[in-house]
């Protein structure tokens, strides 16, 4: 999609711009790092249940704090009233609900060392033996689902080849709308941009996509 | 975005607040996990930790061979590794191949070995635009690329995270694996940059 303007980069960027960063960083990790977000495909569709012009015009923590409330009232965590109160009582009184100084190590703490170190794994072992294979010719589905999908809608419809095989991953498109992991063998493709930009194509460059099996069919048996 | 609603306070900051201290209330979060958390982006992981990785590879043939066949089990070596990088891989730019990496569909950055993205690698430009003309967003960040060198965009749809290692610059063979680190950036592995001798304090 073009229309989004030049790049913009900062000198010498800070890791987080304000102190409300950190804290909607930290209070996601820590909620899904307890589960309390569902799966992190879940989380992520919530981002994108935003609505596409409230997510363009709103920042990257916005995104991750408007989820994590969205989350945590769909999982019965906060209902929507106490979130509402809440919100009108500390913008009356912006230093109320302030959380005490830290003290020593806790349970929490101790389970976000855990976290960032054991956290993300989404390969899976699975019976089912992969049904492609690397250097094999494939073409990717036109479906469009409602849900999410990782599927980038660029290369939906495109021919690409198979360039490395990374195992059986947790498929989101399941696992964001609480269906379970189903899990899938995962591959990367490799696109021409000839075959997803046609002649606008730049010059002599190809994109490389990880995508599930259910994704893809060998070239010839592609879906109607 | 600031949405001041008079008192100084802007719309982020108070659902912020609002949000973190009732997790706060039921139990699900505390002081102590937050300054954790922070800390752990804020001084242990960053562009540091991939420049070592990458400086390693650059001196030692054996570890350059190892990261390529397995990033993860690579960087571990080094004692990196964990949340945003269970599954790594290293792709090498070569005088044939430039590699660079974005996440369309959301931010997807491999946390462990450069820390927390920087702005532009989230917003909407960089994102739309690296996949559709790779060649002018990278003229754009100063590198100019020669027709012959084939560009290779590396979307991260999965949980697969990519490191660049970038060419090792001519003019560093007698430099030792710690002034090499010095001279890796955080562009460079993202893709966007190469590494200049230049750099050298």
């Amino acid at each position: 999609m073009h229309g989004f303007g030049p790049i913009t980069c900062e000198e010498n960027e800070p890791v987080f711009h304000a102190e409300w960063e950190k804290r909607a960083f930290a209070n996601t990790n820590l909620s899904l790092a307890q589960g309390k977000l569902g799966s992190l495909d879940s989380y992520r569709h919530a981002i994108e249940r935003m609505g596409n012009l409230n997510y363009l015009s709103t920042s990257y923590y916005e995104h991750w704090f408007a989820a994590a409330e969205m989350r945590l009232i769909e999982n019965d965590v906060i209902t929507e009233k106490e979130l509402r109160t809440r919100i009108e009582a500390v913008r009356t009184d912006p230093t109320s609900f302030a959380l005490p100084p830290a003290e020593g190590p806790d349970e929490l703490s101790e389970l976000v060392a855990g976290m960032v170190k054991f956290g993300g794994v989404s390969l899976r072992q699975i019976d089912a033996e992969p049904r492609l294979a690397v250097g094999e010719s494939v073409v990717t589905t036109r479906r469009s689902p409602k849900g999410y999908t990782r599927l980038p809608r660029y290369a939906r419809g495109s021919r690409g080849r198979i360039v490395r095989h990374h195992g059986a991953h947790v498929f989101p498109d399941t696992s964001a709308h609480d269906l379970g992991e189903c899990p899938e063998h995962l591959y990367t493709v490799r696109f021409e941009a000839s075959e997803l930009w046609g002649e606008t194509a730049e010059g002599r460059s190809t994109v490389n996509l990880d995508l599930w099996e259910s994704y893809l069919a060998p070239v010839g048996e592609e879906d109607a | 975005m600031s949405h001041d609603h008079g008192n100084g306070v802007s719309d982020p900051e108070v659902r912020t607040r609002a949000l973190e201290s009732l997790l706060y209330e039921k139990g699900l979060l505390s002081p102590a996990a937050v300054d954790a958390l922070i800390g752990v982006f804020e001084r242990d992981l960053g562009p540091l930790n991939g420049a070592r990785v990458v400086a390693r590879a650059w001196v030692d043939p054996e570890y350059k061979g190892r990261l390529l066949e397995n990033a993860t089990a690579a960087i571990a070596e080094l004692g990196f590794g964990g949340l945003e990088a269970q599954h790594l891989v290293a792709v090498e730019n070569t005088p044939e191949v430039h590699n660079v990496v974005v996440c369309t569909l959301c931010s997807c950055y491999p946390w462990p070995v450069l820390g927390l993205p920087p702005r532009w690698y989230k917003d909407p430009a960089y994102r739309s635009r690296i996949v559709i003309e790779p060649r002018q967003v990278l003229s754009e960040f100063g590198l100019e690329l020669d027709e012959d060198v084939e560009v290779c965009v590396w979307d991260s749809s999965a949980e697969i995270r990519y490191l660049v290692l970038p060419e090792r610059p001519v003019g560093t063979e007698a430099m030792s694996e710690d002034e090499l680190a010095q001279l890796v950036t955080r562009d460079s592995m993202i893709g966007v940059t190469n590494v200049s001798a230049a750099v050298a304090a």
